[in-house]
């Protein structure tokens, strides 16, 4: 069973649909027990970083789910689920993270040109730096779909995979099992099934 | 680099795709999901379903195919037509929407934008509007732009960004149903004050229709159509490939 993290924040639905679709179990929850039975966890997220953090905090499900991740189980988070992996955020205000990965989040206009449009709303490419499980079965240059006006900023020995918009944004990381994902894999078509079919194949 | 993105719509009453000119003369066409399926499949990069059932009961139709839709097609969907509360949008998100576009409810509820902003970002909320030339100004119109609500139309639409919508719809009336183009100069004029993704409807009648609006008017993000991919005039695959030799960067999938 695939558990997916319900701390009150976004529409579950469509994430639910896609792992029904490639043919997996999968339990949108709020329950710690569900997290600890769970092979795997999905970590979803949309919104403001300060207000998703105080939620997954408050839920009483971040415990659980760090002490899940530390033990190795695979965690994927998705678009500000995997902002959430990080240790601080700077959006309205300075706000703490899981943190999972070393690194911070801040707002993409610190590194693209002015005069693009934020936020990054639209399908874009992915350039592959380090090898993730994830993208087994992906390609160099494939197109998936992003929302985001925040990015994350960390070494680059996590980074995974880039995005060029005026800069190289981060697209998605790894450390271990703790694996994210900037863009929204059940918003990209086949590309981001095939993620989401090789997030469940890598090992814990 | 992000590419520009096409937009099949599907205007949805009870339960079927139906597409009008001019809003009026409504044909049936296909059914809404396996249409949204096939161009899921050919290469569509979001989908816009617009709910243009006035009865309850067919708006009760309407959720169930989104929800349909939402479990088989992977891509962005965008859910207008009838949205004039919070509970409108809570009623299409719930059924898996990923934006919801507010015309004439944010019309006559200012309040609308900004409480819907708050609720679920202003990456959900979408401003469409039909706007049409009166006396040598542009204005925005109501209900599926048969009332001339005497506003002017790019203050209008800058304001509601300014208050949180985060993508506009721009239908021109003037060219919808002409097949002659999209409204450039309407475009470029709501591209001037606007800092979020603009997309083009109204008027596309060839894939070169496409390549002049984003070669033209480079603050378009998107261009949407309904008849001429429904009706197989226009294939997307096509089109992108043009794109793509014309120098515009295109998702090929």
């Amino acid at each position: 069973m695939i558990a997916i993290v319900d701390y009150g924040v976004g529409n579950l639905f469509s994430l639910a649909s896609s792992f029904a679709a490639i043919g997996r179990n999968v339990k949108v929850t709020s329950r710690p027990e569900d997290l600890k039975a769970a092979e795997r966890i999905i970590l979803p997220g949309v919104g403001a970083f300060g207000d998703a953090a105080r939620k997954l905090f408050a839920s009483g499900l971040a415990e659980p789910l760090v002490a899940e991740a530390e033990a190795g189980k695979p965690v994927l988070g998705i678009c500000l689920g995997m902002q959430l992996l990080f240790s601080v955020s700077c959006e309205f205000g300075e706000h703490k993270g899981l943190g999972l990965i070393p690194g911070s989040v801040r707002p993409i206009s610190e590194v693209i040109p002015a005069g693009l449009k934020i936020p990054q709303m639209g399908w874009n490419g992915l350039h592959f730096t380090n090898p993730s499980g994830i993208f087994a079965r992906s390609h160099e240059g494939d197109y998936v779909y992003f929302v985001h006006s925040y990015s994350a900023f960390c070494d680059e020995e996590y980074i995974t995979a880039t995005t060029n918009y005026g800069a190289d944004l981060t697209a998605a990381v790894q450390k271990g099992s703790v694996y994210g994902v900037q863009f929204h894999p059940e918003k990209s078509g086949n590309v981001g099934l095939d993620m989401l079919r090789a997030f469940c194949e890598v090992s814990a | 680099m992000i590419t520009k993105r096409i937009i099949p719509c599907l205007d949805v009453r009870d339960g079927r795709v139906v597409k009008g000119v001019n809003f009026q003369d409504l044909n049936d066409v296909n059914s809404p999901v396996e249409l949204a399926k096939f161009y899921s499949d050919n290469g569509a990069d979001e989908l816009v379903f617009y709910d243009i059932t006035a009865s309850s009961d067919g708006r009760k139709i309407f959720t169930d195919i989104l929800r349909e839709t939402a479990r088989n097609v992977f891509i962005p969907l965008t859910v207008g037509g009838g949205i004039s509360s919070v509970q409108d949008f809570e009623r299409v998100l719930s059924c898996g929407a990923d934006k919801v576009s507010v015309n004439t409810g944010a019309i006559r509820n200012p309040g609308l934008i900004p409480e819907a902003a708050r609720l679920y970002g202003s990456q959900c909320v979408v401003i469409s509007a039909d706007v049409k030339r009166v006396d040598g100004e542009f204005h925005v119109f109501a209900r599926g732009g048969r009332d001339d609500t005497g506003i002017e139309a790019v203050g209008w639409i800058r304001r509601c960004v300014d208050s949180g919508a985060g993508e506009v719809v721009l239908n021109s009336i003037d060219t919808d149903g002409v097949k002659r183009g999209f409204d450039l100069e309407m475009l470029r004029a709501v591209c001037e004050v606007v800092s979020v993704p603009v997309i083009a409807s109204g008027g596309a009648g060839s894939i070169e229709d496409f390549i002049t609006l984003f070669k033209s008017v480079s603050g378009v993000d998107a261009g949407l159509a309904a008849s001429i991919f429904h009706f197989g005039e226009v294939s997307i695959g096509e089109l992108k490939a043009e794109m793509r030799r014309n120098g515009i960067p295109a998702r090929i999938c």
